[in-house]
């Protein structure tokens, strides 16, 4: 059995006020297997965080279904970090775990330093940087020891350096986690780095466009040129997402 | 595009700056209140009646006089009593109620209504039928005190559940955090702003109603006392427990509700 099934009917939002009910994702089919990493990419507004928080259970007002294993863990890393500002970076993390106190404790100092955050452990999250909000938020995603990571653009609006520092960081705990994974992203350099596959989405109602293996070993994923080769590769796909992302959506 | 979180949280140099800034705002309410007794002090003097406006040394030396006899402990404690009790219940139902309205729409609709009923009922109405139906006896009044308050305990904490960030409990629930740590860390740390604003002009608006019930049908407490000082238009009684009150109050807003806001805050600064 695959790790994860999604057979999607069809997704709308209802209308609300002036706005028109709005047809979100079309028939959405497929499957990842365990450990694989798969990025979904698509212009802005195709659908691509509302499957996720569908995948995720938060939202079952959809015609179709979804198939997990019957003990999944989630770890979702959202768009934006949300984390409690009133809690310390390690209570944030305490508040997702269970079981003993030790135990607890050096889980949340292994996976503060697998993110280079050993030394904040106490700070309040509002003190945070967003770079490092986010960091905690990965924290918080792998601390749960996940089945199943959702993760939605989590290096958007950070400054260029720091989202390349922790892609890699990101790639390094995908490597060593090896959790089953579907990455959201609209940056296709990302999306090729990261992915085992890509899924590339129309705009919607979302329909898959392409379905793509990424045969990149751990070194090329870290090569510009490397990525930059199998992008041009995709053929015609780059352009289609550019011309998705630049044209307005009716 | 860019968005950021950064410049929210981190104001390290005010941590340095507190003791200082707090050493100031502490001179000007000393001046205020001492201003306050002066402007007193020179009515009484204008009227130079002492049996209708006593001056600021009169009544408390009658303050003093009521707590060396016992009477003025005795009364102060039961009225203190009454309003610990009624303020309790008022906060707890009238919380879980304002959850449950600015959570569920259902809720919101059916007890609606009822909030502009409650709201808009005179607390003299409220005493009057508690007693009637219940009878001149503790719980009437207690229920009647409450039942005064809880309708602006509701209406506040309502606007707090409504302004919850929707996005932290998707996070509680897709980390599947169990129900009493989600209230403990995510759902009561946001409402605190709320409460509090609940608690303070709740704590006001209770000792005054605990006053009338107590003047329509209790035999002790603040309000009985100063039914009977009416009687004998023994001014400084009257001013002298009521002065006591406030002290009392103002002590649980500086003892209590301060302290336990800046706790809360800590994260802010």
């Amino acid at each position: 059995m695959a790790a994860l099934t999604v057979a999607i009917g069809e997704k709308s939002f209802p209308a609300l006020g002036a706005a028109a009910r709005r047809h979100v994702l079309g028939s959405l089919r497929f499957t990842v297997e365990a450990g694989q990493t798969v990025v979904i990419t698509g212009p802005s507004g195709c659908g691509k965080t509302t499957l996720l928080n569908i995948v995720a259970g938060l939202d079952p007002r959809f015609e179709g279904r979804i198939e997990m294993p019957e003990v999944t863990r989630i770890g979702y890393v959202f768009q934006d970090p949300r984390l409690l500002p009133w809690r310390t970076v390690e209570d944030n993390l305490r508040l997702v775990l269970d079981g003993e106190k030790e135990e607890i404790a050096r889980r949340i100092a292994d996976v503060l330093a697998e993110v280079g955050l050993a030394d904040a452990q106490q700070v309040y999250a509002s003190r945070l940087s967003l770079g490092m909000a986010r960091r905690v938020a990965i924290a918080r995603a792998f601390v749960v020891r996940p089945t199943l990571l959702l993760l939605d653009e989590p290096f958007v609006s950070l400054d260029e350096p720091t989202a390349a520092r922790l892609r890699r960081l990101l790639l390094d705990l995908l490597a060593t986690h090896r959790v089953t994974t579907l990455f959201v992203t609209h940056n296709l350099r990302e999306a090729i780095m990261l992915g085992d596959r890509l899924i590339f989405l129309s705009r919607s109602p979302a329909r898959i466009v392409s379905d793509v293996v990424v045969p990149l070993d751990r070194a090329a994923r870290t090569s510009e040129a490397a990525i930059e080769s199998f992008r041009t590769r995709l053929g015609e796909l780059p352009a289609l997402l550019e011309q998705g992302l630049t044209e307005p959506t009716s | 595009m860019a968005r950021s979180l950064t410049g929210i949280g981190l104001a390290t140099t005010e941590d340095a700056a507190f003791p200082a800034a707090r050493g100031r705002r502490g001179l000007i309410p000393v001046l205020s209140v001492l201003l306050l007794f002066g402007l007193w002090y020179l009515m009484a003097l204008l009227a130079a009646d002492p049996q209708l406006m006593p001056g600021p040394v009169t009544v408390l030396a009658r303050m003093a006089a009521e707590a060396r006899s016992g009477e003025l402990f005795f009364h102060l404690g039961t009225t203190l009593a009454r309003v610990a009790a009624s303020f309790t219940i008022a906060m707890l139902v009238g919380t879980a109620a304002g959850l449950l309205m600015g959570r569920r729409r259902l809720a919101d609709e059916l007890g609606g209504p009822w909030l502009v009923f409650f709201l808009n009922l005179p607390a003299l109405v409220t005493i009057v039928l508690a007693y009637i139906w219940i009878g001149l006896v503790e719980s009437a009044a207690i229920l009647a005190v409450a039942l005064n308050k809880m309708p602006n305990v509701t209406v506040t904490i309502r606007e707090g559940a409504r302004a919850l960030d929707s996005g932290l409990s998707e996070m509680a629930t897709v980390f599947e955090v169990p129900f009493g740590r989600r209230l403990r860390h995510v759902l009561l740390p946001q409402l605190y702003p709320y409460i509090a604003a609940a608690a303070r002009s709740g704590l006001a608006l209770i000792w005054k109603i605990v006053l009338v019930v107590e003047l329509l049908g209790r035999s002790n407490g603040i309000g009985f006392q100063i039914a009977i000082f009416f009687q004998f238009f023994d001014v400084a009684g009257i001013l002298a427990y009521a002065l006591a009150f406030i002290l009392v109050v103002q002590g649980i807003e500086w003892g209590i509700l301060q302290p336990l806001e800046r706790r809360l805050t800590r994260w802010r600064r």
